[in-house]
């Protein structure tokens, strides 16, 4: 059997996987992290991003042997040690930016690699444009677009804390 | 998914040769269609060649009067390519509405290309610029690439490597998407090139092909207009639930339209 070894996170793992084992497979079931969702298994929802050296990628669409070498960040690598969320983590929660959660771990690795992608900022048109891999069924994307326009702010460093959300 | 054998070769002849010795063998590089094909189970393949350690499939650059891009380019890194940018900027703009973001991320032109999905973009750029498809065996001129649905002349065991556009003095490109799917109804990629008017057209037929009425039509004067009275026959494309033949046709002249004004 294959064997991949993988930066996930920070730690490094070895793992024998087989051909056909896709990257999400690996990391919820070899690895338990179970934060990256499988929704569609067909590439158009984006519950499965991760970012793969820096890149978001759809999880279900990359074989675990195409990640041997990577560094691959999931939403569980997101927050500090002390429990501290990303900024990107805060706006979602300052926003309401979900209501049953399931799309979010995607919804925030792809919000994430488009701010960081573009450091003049996005215009809302720009943020809805972006997420278009990303689906979400219960918000309409109001309050997603919301905290992502909010968290660029703090994460490109105009502001030192993330705008409140109006009442 | 079936399981298979994996190898990851890291040149062009050693690639070449385990496709050559097992005709069940699959390239894969970014695996944006092959993957989903492979979890239907369309495909079988008994091994899976992983092209992306090959470094001489990679690269954007420009020579001379041609861009040169390599097979494994990917659909962000050509959308991003100040090279791209500065000698084809439609190609760069066409290849940042493939897919979604993380398709960009993944999914390459030759991939794209070699797979001619009637509903792709690219194989209307190769096309319409008159590009060459360089194989590890041949060079072959997109008038020839393109041979039917899903159909290039590529042989079994033959690895392109990289496609050479030579540059327009105008291009452009123009879709309507299916608003669900977000895959092509119709594209439409026109060029002023040294050797004549080209017009490629994509997503409307069963394979990406040259229209030579508006060719004509904007060889006499290259305008959005000139192109406006140029009806597609509906003959032939591709009708299904999400249109018809006579409505993809219609689509073709207002996406030629289109292309021809974002081409200025």
């Amino acid at each position: 059997m294959p064997q991949v070894t993988l930066t996930v996170n920070g730690t490094s793992h070895t793992v024998e996987v087989e051909g056909r084992t896709l990257l999400v497979e690996l990391l919820r079931e070899k690895l338990r992290l179970t934060g990256t969702h499988v929704g569609c298994d067909t590439s158009q929802c984006g519950a499965c991003v991760v970012h793969v050296d820096g890149d978001s990628v759809k999880s279900c669409t990359m074989l675990a042997v195409q990640a041997d070498g990577a560094k691959i960040t999931t939403i569980e690598g997101l927050a500090k040690a002390d429990g501290t969320l990303h900024p990107m983590q805060e706006a979602f929660r300052e926003y309401h930016a979900l209501q049953c959660g399931f799309c979010t771990p995607g919804m925030v690795m792809s919000a994430i690699d488009l701010v960081q992608k573009h450091p003049d900022g996005l215009s809302e048109k720009e943020i809805r444009e972006g997420l278009e891999g990303n689906l979400c069924r219960c918000t309409g994307y109001h309050n997603i677009v919301k905290a992502i326009a909010a968290a660029q702010d703090v994460m490109h460093g105009r502001r030192a804390e993330l705008a409140p959300a109006a009442e | 998914m079936y399981d298979f054998a994996y190898h990851k070769p890291t040149s062009v002849a050693d690639a070449v040769k385990i496709l050559s010795s097992d005709p069940d063998a699959r390239p894969i590089s970014g695996g944006q269609t092959l993957l989903p094909a492979l979890k239907h189970r369309l495909n079988k393949p008994s091994a899976v060649v992983d092209l992306s350690g090959i470094a001489e499939l990679r690269g954007i650059k420009r020579d001379g009067d041609k861009l040169v891009i390599g097979a494994l380019a990917r659909h962000g890194e050509v959308a991003n390519s100040a090279e791209v940018k500065a000698a084809i900027p439609a190609l760069a703009q066409m290849a940042g509405t493939i897919g979604d973001t993380q398709v960009r991320n993944r999914g390459t032109i030759g991939g794209s290309v070699s797979n001619n999905d009637p509903a792709a973009d690219y194989p209307s750029a190769v096309l319409g610029l008159g590009a060459t498809v360089v194989t590890d065996k041949r060079r072959i001129a997109a008038d020839d690439f393109f041979q039917g649905m899903f159909t290039t002349a590529l042989e079994p065991g033959e690895l392109l490597v990289a496609i050479e556009f030579p540059i327009p003095e105008k291009a452009g490109y123009a879709k309507m998407r299916n608003p669900a799917s977000r895959y092509v109804m119709a594209g439409v990629f026109v060029a002023k090139t040294k050797s004549g008017v080209r017009v490629a057209v994509n997503g409307a037929g069963p394979c990406v092909f040259r229209q030579a009425d508006m060719e004509k039509a904007l060889t006499a004067s290259w305008s959005a207009d000139a192109v406006a009275g140029v009806r597609q026959s509906a003959d032939g494309l591709n009708g299904d639930i999400h249109g018809s033949a006579e409505y993809r046709a219609h689509l073709v002249t207002v996406m030629a339209k289109r292309a021809v004004a974002a081409a200025g």
